[in-house]
């Protein structure tokens, strides 16, 4: 499966965009009627790495991965990447939802849809499919693979797409330990290709395995945001010392 | 006037014989029907896709005038087409009053309604499940239909199915803009509605025999489409 990551191209940089990074979000809160669901949150994303954003449900990760991404409109509050707005980026960004969408067409027409959709050349199909390890499933229907499987052609249309920030919300919850290693592999060789990743998880193993950084919230807060190297062995907040150490944090 | 044993019988060597009259009637109620349908499709798809990914002023009302148009009275509709296309009507100088094609326009305007509703309540339940997805990947509006349609084919069949059922059954619109006139414009249920009236029961009930095969056939295969996607999970 990753012997074929060589064969894909290398992340469209030096292009006529202007930078997407560094992100600064400042006082970004989000309401539901009367519930706050954000409460003035801020923080900062360097250009490189992969940031594992933790913490209980209810915290607000995946609305605030909607949010960066430009899917939803913050209540009030600033999402500021490198000077742009939310909307004007996403087509720069992919996003891998828990539940992977799969359209109802086989594998490989699953790719081509992307690739067309967005100008893409259909050949590299084969090349995407043999980087996440589905070649020999590309004329199966999409539906019918396995969890592990279909996250993993979830991942493959997101980088079809060359994305520059990938957002990953659980995409290994409720998989098995082979498929979770396999996308972690995934993820990976795009973070070494230069693909920003901002990665949300329950699994404390995982996010130790993959974070340069990890945005801990809780309550629809920052409770912490700091170098995976300080935050696992010396985390500085309290809810962040609770999750960590197996205390129930709500 | 016969019994209806003895009308279902000679209905039956009717149908065997291959009777040419009987044929043509069945041909055209095709060809009518059929073109109806795939024209209503061409209308009535994209416009429920539109309706279904929409969301704009007056879209409730428009909601509303869609599901009321799926009950268009027949009888109403093949007046309204006979008061354009007659001599002294809007379209009168197209000469297609009392033609197949006349009989085709009644017909599409009958069941675009029907294809527009129901395709849009089909593709917005499936917007419904795509439309993160799609605004991730920053598709235009048009991607989105094509997307949308494509993707529904299999529950769109069903509702092409519906509009063929309601055309090919249809007796009041076609009577009116048809006239029923033999060897032009008699399709088998304007021919049904004579016989029966002239108490000619078994070519009646031949092309009642006929019109409920067609709808078993084509109701099987569309069955057997669904069915067949449904195990590969594109349903």
């Amino acid at each position: 499966m990753s012997d074929a990551a060589i064969s894909l191209p290398a992340r469209r940089a030096g292009t006529a965009h202007p930078q997407l990074l560094p992100l600064a979000v400042r006082d970004l809160v989000l309401r539901f009627g009367e519930t706050v669901v954000l409460d003035g949150l801020s923080l900062d994303l360097g250009p490189k790495g992969c940031t594992m954003v933790m913490g209980p449900n209810g915290s607000g990760k995946t609305l605030l991965l909607k949010l960066l991404h430009g899917l939803m409109q913050p209540t009030s509050g600033r999402i500021d990447w490198a000077g742009q707005a939310p909307r004007a980026v996403t087509h720069r960004q992919a996003l891998v939802f828990q539940k992977p969408v799969l359209l109802r067409r086989s594998v490989a027409a699953n790719i081509d849809f992307v690739l067309k959709a967005r100008g893409r050349d259909v050949a590299r199909r084969a090349a995407l499919l043999d980087h996440v390890g589905l070649a020999h499933k590309a004329d199966q229907p999409a539906r019918l693979l396995s969890g592990g499987e279909a996250q993993r052609l979830a991942l493959a249309r997101a980088l079809a797409t060359d994305p520059e920030v990938l957002f990953l919300d659980e995409p290994t919850a409720s998989l098995d330990p082979a498929s979770v290693l396999a996308i972690e592999r995934i993820v990976s060789d795009a973070r070494a290709r230069g693909v920003r990743i901002v990665f949300v998880s329950h699994d404390l193993g995982q996010a130790r395995r993959m974070a340069d950084d990890v945005l801990f919230l809780h309550g629809g807060r920052v409770a912490e945001h700091s170098a995976a190297s300080d935050f696992f062995p010396e985390p500085r907040s309290e809810p962040a010392r609770d999750y960590l150490s197996g205390r129930i944090v709500v | 006037m016969q019994s209806i044993g003895e009308a279902f019988g000679l209905a039956i060597a009717l149908v065997l014989s291959g009777d040419a009259d009987l044929i043509e009637i069945v041909a055209l109620s095709l060809r009518v029907s059929l073109t109806a349908t795939a024209l209503a499709c061409l209308i009535g798809l994209p416009l429920g896709a539109l309706v279904a990914i929409g969301r704009f002023w007056g879209r409730d009302a428009v909601l509303i005038v869609m599901n009321a148009l799926m009950g268009l009275p027949p009888v109403v509709v093949g007046l309204l087409v006979y008061l354009y296309l007659s001599r002294s009507g809007p379209l009168g100088f197209l000469g297609l009053l009392y033609t197949p094609t006349a009989m085709i326009i009644a017909q599409t305007i009958l069941i675009a309604p029907i294809v527009a509703a129901l395709s849009r309540q089909v593709l917005e339940d499936l917007h419904a499940e795509y439309a993160e997805q799609f605004r991730s990947l920053c598709l235009t509006r048009l991607q989105t239909v094509q997307a949308l349609l494509w993707d529904a084919r299999y529950s769109l069949l069903t509702v092409g199915l519906a509009g063929f059922g309601r055309a090919v059954a249809e007796v009041g619109a076609v009577i009116i803009v048809g006239g029923n006139i033999d060897h032009l414009t008699r399709v088998m249920t304007t021919a049904i509605a004579l016989e029966t009236s002239k108490g000619d029961l078994a070519l009646a009930l031949a092309l009642g025999l006929i019109l409920l095969v067609i709808a078993l056939g084509v109701n099987a295969a569309v069955q057997s489409v669904r069915m067949t996607a449904a195990r590969q999970a594109y349903v």
